[in-house]
Parts: C-alpha cells; sequence; structure tokens
C-alpha cells in the first residue's frame, strides 16, 4: 500500500494495517507541516500530485523495499490538499522481525519518495506564497544527515 | 500524431492550463515536445532549470521517442514527502 489522500491521516491505522505475529519491529515516520520554513512563518501548505504516476512511484518503492527486506510490510499515506501547521503531510509504517530492518527501511521509504514521486508542495505565508522542491534542504537548523548506512 | 501533455505545479501556473493536446508530425521526442510547449507558452520557455519528464507516467529522457497517443508530462523537481 503506498497511497494518497486528501483526509487526515491515523497511523494507528497504518501500524495495524503491517503488524504480523512474525514482526517483532514496527518503525514509524510522520512527516508534519513545519513553521516556519526557511526563516519565514508559514500559515498552511498545499500539496499537488501527479496522481496516477505518484501511485505507480509509491508502488515501485514499496516493492523495491519488499525486494531489500524480504520480511517487511509497508503501509504509507500521503495526503494532498491543504494542510496546516503542524498536522501529518506523510506517515508511512513498516513492520519487519527484527528491527534493524524496520528502521533501515523506514528511513529508505522516506529519502526515496522525497526524490522521485510526482507531488508539489506550495507554502502559504502571510505575504505570498512559494512553492518549496526537496532540493532546498537549506534548513540552517536541520542536523547533518547521517552517514549513509553501510550494508554488512 | 497526437500527444497528449501535462503540466504541473509552477509550470502549469506559468502556463495558465494544466493540460494541452498536441497535434504534430514525427519523428518526434520528448524533448521536442517540451520544445513546442516553451514556444507556445514563452514563460515556460524563458525558464533556466530543465523539467522532469515522464512519458506514460514513467520518467523519461529528453532523447525518448514517441509514436503517438502516449501522455507525456513535465514538471518541476518534487516536493513531497
Amino acid at each position: 500500500m503506498g497511497r494518497l489522500t486528501f483526509d487526515p491521516i491515523d497511523p494507528d491505522r497504518l501500524v495495524a494495517a503491517v503488524r504480523r505475529p512474525t514482526r517483532g519491529a514496527v518503525a514509524t515516520f510522520v512527516g508534519t507541516v513545519r513553521s516556519p520554513n526557511r526563516g519565514k512563518e508559514v500559515l498552511h501548505i498545499e500539496y499537488s500530485a501527479y496522481e496516477p504516476m505518484a501511485e505507480q512511484v509509491l508502488d515501485a518503492i514499496e516493492a523495491e523495499l519488499r525486494d531489500r527486506y524480504p520480511e517487511i510490510g509497508v503501509a504509507a499515506l500521503h495526503r494532498l490538499g491543504r494542510i496546516g501547521v503542524g498536522d501529518a503531510s506523510v506517515v508511512v509504517a513498516v513492520a519487519a522481525p527484527h528491527r534493524q530492518e524496520a528502521l533501515q527501511a523506514c528511513s529508505d521509504w522516506i529519502e526515496q519518495m522525497k526524490v522521485r514521486v510526482p507531488i508539489w508542495k506550495k507554502e502559504f505565508y502571510s505575504d505570498g506564497s512559494a512553492w518549496v522542491d526537496n532540493r532546498d534542504c537549506t534548513d540552517p537548523d536541520r542536523p547533518a544527515p547521517p552517514s549513509p548506512h553501510r550494508s554488512s | 500524431m497526437r500527444i497528449r501533455v501535462l503540466l504541473f505545479a509552477r509550470y502549469a501556473e506559468l502556463a495558465g492550463r494544466d493540460e494541452l493536446e498536441i497535434e504534430v508530425p514525427p519523428p518526434l521526442t520528448v524533448g521536442d515536445v517540451w520544445r513546442w510547449v516553451g514556444e507556445r507558452y514563452p514563460e515556460l520557455g524563458r525558464l533556466e532549470d530543465r523539467p522532469m519528464m515522464a512519458c506514460d507516467r514513467i520518467y523519461a529522457q529528453a532523447d525518448r521517442s514517441l509514436k503517438g497517443g502516449e501522455e507525456v508530462a513535465f514538471f518541476p523537481p518534487v516536493g513531497g514527502g
């Protein structure tokens, strides 16, 4: 499951969808609307998508992850339309027998979707709006990304 | 041959529309369609960034040849997540 919705996201439902007795670990990522962003107070965000292609790319990302981590279950939702500050824009839950696969696959999912899925974000401020793409991760408060994971 | 062209996000705003159908003689590549769109909508033609391109919902390079009937999409760098 890798899908789009215009409704608020319930992370518990995604977790419930991937839990199995054989999977002892569930890793969940929730992305929320942040304010300020790049120094400007954000009133709200609007996400739009090339929906049929976005669904296909999300399916492909999930299939690749299941190839890499054969025991995992993945459930994800990306919200479209208008989203308020602090509200969830994307939630992914990954369950696996053990924590290393769950955490790594969860991380891989969000990193992949941010560069591949045809979804766009427009931020709204008191004095206008701007499209913000994922190349522009120049937030000075953001910690440096960890070194690439070396699989053993 | 007929090609359906989709524009998204800032590109749709600049062109004032998000969908068009073009009828052009072959041979034709995805890059040729972008150039056609840029001439028809100069606000897009003036852009410096290279668009992301898709053909029938799969990412494509500019030199991908078209046969007719495809759905080609052009869009700015993505911003989901």
